[in-house]
């Protein structure tokens, strides 16, 4: 019924099966509106926040995605200012996840604030010395970066593409967009490491605190190492699971390996800096300030000294060592269990560095505060995961996102009477024949 | 930055905690001066505002070597490591939440406040409090809030002010008498006049005349830190630079202010 919107050369499911898959998703973002909302109206209450637990699990999740979505930046940066050209079949991808992403971490703060209506206070009445002030500029610059990258790859949709206008506005920003990639590469590295730097700066709280370099904490450099590091990790998982899903192989596996090659190398470097910065920190910060290092993992039911192991090793040596292997690299199931510590890695350092921030006591007679989420709370912080989940669905049916799917997934010619079951038109046919399995090329 | 038409003020306290008996009163006064808001339910008390906390603490010891200690705990009005550069004022973004050189009071400008709790976060007293309700006030109580103190509306975060509205009067009244300078007892805050065991004692630091500069003896070369050996602040290492000074006669008392390494001496580090 709408094979006239898909890209050129490539078959989708029915539309019966589509929006299946969208119903799904669209019921758990339902709830998660509802939660959003009940948030909104009925206020904060609706959490299981308290004066001890401030920063919660969706600050998490908005740190976290962030992270995650550092996969666009890196990227980019790759592929435009240092001319790794085969990753112009993948980038499109990681703007979409960066966007997805970006877009997700802003709503989630919108929820978060007590007073949505004030938000905008946060420009006109800045504190320049706050990182979160900072985080508030370059997140929201660096959303309208992500938004002008997306766009071109929505003007290349077949229908729209017809329009001659939409044909050159698409060709012509196609043209500068390494000055977007170069600017989204900047403002990264600022809202990136001013976000490390929320907890780094706070020194009444020696479990987040880190010597400084001028004004910014160390943990504000391995912020945007780690998201650096770790952001094509989470490109590559969700193009696996994209894969797993259309049963077709969308990028070529040189990509794939060159891509994984670099996140191993980011990896292992960021966590040498890494195991540095801990050493220093458990050594000299935190014992200046009366506290031994397992006074941080001790006393309460949940933060062991497992954690500080499960994030810097297990989920940060270990993939970077299977990565940066050649032969470990090119086996899938290592592969795949690399990329998918390592984006349950940089989900750990997040959390930590958010929730556990929280939950240490400070005075020597306060006790530990641990906090578990309220459904309103789970809701609103699944509500980003049901959406990116319909953003890629929607993108991947209607926009040439793989440029590489065309090649790697020939149409071939089918017996008359299934043609019509699968419903691959006349008109997908024929244009596909006309660009003779030529690829796309790439948007950014 | 000098006050224009005065001396420099770093207004304090000095709360002796071999007189609290942990009675509470503080709290009440203070929740009744400064229309602290509450819920039918208080159980919980992280979601309890109390500007005025008050701690019970033990020396850990069993019958009959045991002791305890209360320890009310007002906001610190923390100066930080250099002027005005107080654990939360530093991270507000929206600015807030301000320190005043001229008082060395911290305020909290609450509509301008968005709720993001990042200043909370900051805190290591937790003298911090968030709005997670509107106030409602039941029956009649609402006639008999202070015209003095603007109430929160949900969504904001607030804390002890010194009662600073309790200054402002007292300024008032002494520039239309003609005078720049407060005399000490000319501004008190509620908690201190409603103590009843006179364990809280308030006034300015930074004026040697003023019974907490002589408690307390804080030492300007050091960041205020109290001369008085029996007197301390608390997280003294974290270099917050609190206002709030302890008076304590017991060690373990002292010690509990701070934290310390296993077999580190207080004496390790004061120096």
């Amino acid at each position: 019924m709408d094979s006239a919107l898909f890209p050129k050369g490539v078959q989708r499911c029915s539309m019966g099966k589509f929006f299946l898959g969208l119903s799904i998703a669209g019921a758990v973002l339902l709830w998660g509106v509802l939660g959003l909302f009940l948030c909104w109206i009925k206020g904060l209450n609706q959490t299981n926040m308290n004066d001890y637990y401030g920063f919660a699990i969706w600050i998490w999740a908005d740190l976290a995605v962030i992270a995650l979505g550092g996969g666009a930046f890196f990227t980019g940066l790759l592929r435009y200012i240092f001319g790794i050209d085969e990753l112009k079949n993948i980038i499109n991808f990681a703007v979409l996840i960066g966007f997805i992403c970006y877009s997700s971490a802003l709503l989630i703060l919108a929820i978060d604030v007590g007073q949505p209506l004030r938000s905008w206070f946060i420009f006109w009445h800045a504190n320049v010395h706050s990182m979160l002030t900072e985080v508030a500029f370059c997140l929201s610059c660096y959303f309208a970066v992500l938004t002008i990258e997306y766009i071109p790859l929505i003007l290349e949709n077949r229908q729209l593409d017809k329009v001659p206008f939409i044909h050159n506005l698409t060709h012509n920003m196609h043209h500068i967009m390494a000055v977007f990639a170069a600017t989204g590469a900047f403002l990264s590295f600022f809202h990136q490491g001013s976000l490390g730097g929320v907890p780094g700066v706070l020194f009444g709280r020696p479990f987040a605190f880190r010597e400084h370099i001028l004004v910014w904490p160390y943990s504000f450099f391995l912020f945007t190492w780690s998201a650096a590091a770790y952001g094509p990790c989470f490109t590559l998982f969700i193009t696996w699971i994209t894969e797993k899903i259309s049963g077709k192989q969308l990028v070529k596996d040189n990509v794939v390996q060159l891509l994984a090659k670099i996140s191993g190398w980011m990896i292992i470097t960021y966590i040498i800096a890494k195991i540095a910065d801990t050493v220093y920190w458990a050594m000299v910060t935190a014992p200046s300030k009366g506290f031994a290092l397992m006074d941080f993992y001790s006393n309460n039911a949940l933060y062991g000294i497992w954690i500080l192991f499960a994030e810097i090793v297990l989920c940060g040596v270990v993939p970077g060592l299977i990565l940066i292997s050649p032969k470990l690299r090119a086996n899938p199931t290592t592969r795949l269990i690399a990329i998918i510590l390592g984006v349950i890695g940089v989900s750990l350092n997040r959390w930590v560095l958010v929730l556990q921030v929280m939950a240490v006591p400070v005075m020597s007679f306060d006790t530990w505060a641990l906090y578990y989420p309220s459904w309103q709370e789970v809701a609103t912080t699944v509500l980003p995961v049901a959406y990116g989940v319909m953003m890629i669905m929607i993108s991947y049916r209607y926009l040439p996102i793989f440029p590489q799917e065309v090649e790697l997934n020939p149409i071939e010619p089918l017996p008359t009477e299934t043609v019509t079951e699968i419903e691959v038109d006349k008109e997908t046919a024929e244009e596909a024949m006309v660009s003779e399995g030529e690829p796309a090329p790439a948007q950014a | 930055m000098k006050q224009a038409h005065g001396k420099t003020k770093k207004f304090g306290m000095v709360i002796d905690l071999d007189k609290c008996t942990g009675c509470g009163t503080c709290m009440v006064a203070c929740m009744a001066e400064n229309n602290v808001p509450f819920r039918k339910d208080e159980t919980d008390k992280r979601l309890s505002i109390t500007w005025m906390q008050v701690y019970k603490l033990t020396n850990g010891k069993s019958y009959p070597d045991a002791e305890i200690c209360y320890l009310p705990r007002p906001c610190q009005h923390c100066e930080g490591h250099h002027s005005g550069h107080s654990p939360c004022v530093s991270v507000c973004p929206a600015t807030a939440t301000d320190y005043d050189s001229e008082t060395g009071i911290v305020s909290q400008i609450y509509t301008r406040c968005f709720g993001c709790r990042y200043c909370m976060a900051a805190c290591p007293y937790h003298a911090r409090y968030f709005n997670w309700w509107d106030p409602v006030w039941p029956g009649d109580m609402e006639k008999y809030l202070s015209p003095n103190v603007s109430p929160r509306m949900r969504g904001v975060v607030e804390k002890c002010s010194f009662c600073f509205h309790r200054y402002q009067l007292a300024m008032e009244k002494a520039i239309l008498e003609g005078r720049h300078e407060l005399e000490e007892q000319e501004y008190q805050t509620s908690c201190t006049q409603a103590c009843p065991a006179g364990a809280i004692t308030f006034g300015d630091l930074n004026n040697p005349e003023h019974k907490v500069h002589q408690l307390a003896q804080p030492d300007p070369h050091h960041h205020g830190r109290p001369k008085n050996p029996k007197v301390f602040r608390l997280l003294e290492r974290l270099h917050t630079n609190p206002k709030i000074y302890y008076f304590s006669s017991k060690e373990w008392v002292r010690r509990a202010g701070d934290n310390y390494v296993k077999d580190e001496s207080k004496s390790d580090h004061h120096e």
